[in-house]
């Protein structure tokens, strides 16, 4: 708590609103959330299929590979960042060929930014809809089979409206982390503004020149953060 | 229970013991002891360390710590409390900022020199010959942010030079610029001499010319609040001898 009441009381409340409109500060707030609602589109393209493969298949490996899809949340988010560039690089095992194929440079790219938010935050999606899914009561599933549903009818109508509440909290508890990623974007993607300065590396950079312009963009992550948990809170009492 | 709270005890005197060692015991005695941190900007890693091993030589016993960073990080971790002995800026700018907070014990002293030079891969693949190459199309040039002071000096050179650059990033420290050259991700930056020594195989160096170069002046100063203030002064008297300056030569550093 302590930390938080410290960063209320340096607040500079009557250059708030100046220090938030500032150009560098909208960029940030501009690109973050752009970048942040990219990074989830994607992992709820690529993170619901996982989640139902895990949850629904068995295969030799997979508890490998789920371990491997999660690594994510426990990698230092900096390694992660170098990971990527072993990947995405120039000189990277897909970059490499990106590069002379398409001439696509992810690197310094707002496109690498959503990438480094996706492959931080989408493990979050992951367990959270597995989890979902692991706990539903598949007699419904098995239901609607019995009286002709298609598989395709059957994720549609039954499964996926019966993880809903997981496939929302996973979203948004992916959003957020996406929205704070800092150590992954400054290492893959650098830092530009408007380009791929997020909040989080304006806040770093602020802090060394602006600290007021810091802690209110701080404070902007900080009324997210707390809005995301509220939010949450209300939806898994709602749902016991 | 209680055995475990005389455990805790126990661990807490001990912990007391060792920091007990690094107050200036020494500044009745001429024995250097005890342990300093010092604040030293990124592009000083390399020569500092080797420094050190050299000062440790001369004064065994003497524990010597490092906290490297770009020079506007680490005076906005002493302003906002961090604890250190010495401080070694890039740039006179950032020494100033704690000089005019009083945070600083004494006039800084200028103790090394340092040029520019720019920063390609390994053999020069892209034939980079000058500063002017650096606007070249299709180039991707990765220039250190404008708060660290080789961002400042860069853009110096390069208005000194007449080029206008668009970089792909603006790296918060200069050893970030080396990085992204030495992987491959960026064609070009404008980095310290230093640097580019220090990075070995891994990048080429391409000089920039004395009439486009800006010299960056080091200042080093024992903060205030030192706990052992001898051997800070100590170790800020060893960079500034022949052997400490011969050291730090051998890295690329020119005498101020």
């Amino acid at each position: 708590m302590l930390p938080l009441i410290g960063l209320l009381l340096r607040a500079p409340w009557s250059t708030a609103w100046h220090e938030l409109t500032s150009t560098e500060a909208l960029l940030a707030l501009r690109l973050s959330f752009v970048a942040s609602l990219s990074a989830t589109g994607l992992a709820l393209i690529f993170g619901v299929p996982l989640a139902w493969i895990y949850a629904r298949s068995t295969f030799p490996g997979r508890n490998v590979l789920r371990a491997l899809t999660v690594l994510p949340m426990v990698l230092p988010p900096v390694v992660g960042g170098v990971a990527l560039l072993f990947a995405f690089g120039r000189r990277g095992i897909l970059g490499q060929w990106l590069d002379q194929a398409f001439g696509i440079h992810l690197p310094f790219t707002t496109a690498g930014a959503i990438i480094a938010e996706t492959f931080v935050a989408m493990p979050f999606l992951i367990i959270t809809v597995e989890a979902g899914l692991n706990s539903m009561d598949r007699r419904f599933e098995d239901a609607a089979r019995t009286l002709g549903a298609r598989p395709w009818t059957v994720l549609w109508r039954v499964t996926l409206p019966l993880v809903r509440p997981s496939l929302v909290a996973g979203a948004i508890l992916c959003w957020a982390r996406a929205l704070g990623e800092f150590g992954a974007t400054i290492t893959f993607a650098g830092n530009f503004p408007g380009r791929t300065q997020t909040m989080p590396l304006a806040v770093y950079l602020a802090l060394e020149t602006n600290p007021d312009a810091a802690i209110v963009l701080s404070l902007v992550l900080l009324a997210v953060s707390l809005a995301v948990l509220i939010g949450l809170r209300d939806r898994w009492l709602g749902a016991s | 229970m209680r055995g475990r709270f005389l455990g805790l005890l126990a661990m807490v005197a001990l912990l007391c013991a060792a920091c007990g060692e690094s107050t200036p015991a020494a500044a009745t005695s001429s024995t250097l002891s005890g342990s300093i941190t010092v604040f030293a900007a990124a592009s000083l890693t390399a020569g500092f360390k080797a420094v050190t091993s050299k000062f440790h030589h001369a004064h065994s016993g003497t524990t010597i710590d490092f906290n490297f960073a770009g020079s506007p990080t680490l005076v906005a971790q002493i302003q906002q409390g961090a604890t250190g002995d010495v401080f070694a800026s890039a740039d006179l700018p950032n020494m100033q900022k704690l000089v005019d907070a009083g945070l600083v014990e004494g006039a800084p002293t200028v103790f090394a020199r340092n040029k520019l030079a720019i920063v390609v891969a390994p053999g020069n693949p892209k034939r980079i010959t000058g500063l002017a190459d650096l606007g070249r199309q299709g180039l991707v040039v990765v220039l250190c942010g404008p708060t660290v002071p080789c961002g400042r000096y860069g853009a110096q050179a390069l208005a000194n030079a007449g080029v206008k650059v668009a970089p792909a990033s603006l790296e918060t420290d200069v050893k970030s610029v080396v990085s992204k050259v030495a992987l491959g991700e960026a064609d070009a930056g404008i980095v310290y001499v230093t640097d580019i020594k220090a990075a070995g195989t891994t990048v080429t160096g391409v000089p920039i010319p004395d009439g486009q170069n800006v010299v960056a002046s080091y200042p080093i100063t024992v903060l205030k609040g030192t706990r052992n203030s001898p051997l800070a002064k100590a170790f800020i008297g060893y960079l500034l001898s022949t052997d400490g300056q011969n050291a730090l030569a051998s890295f690329g550093f020119t005498s101020p």
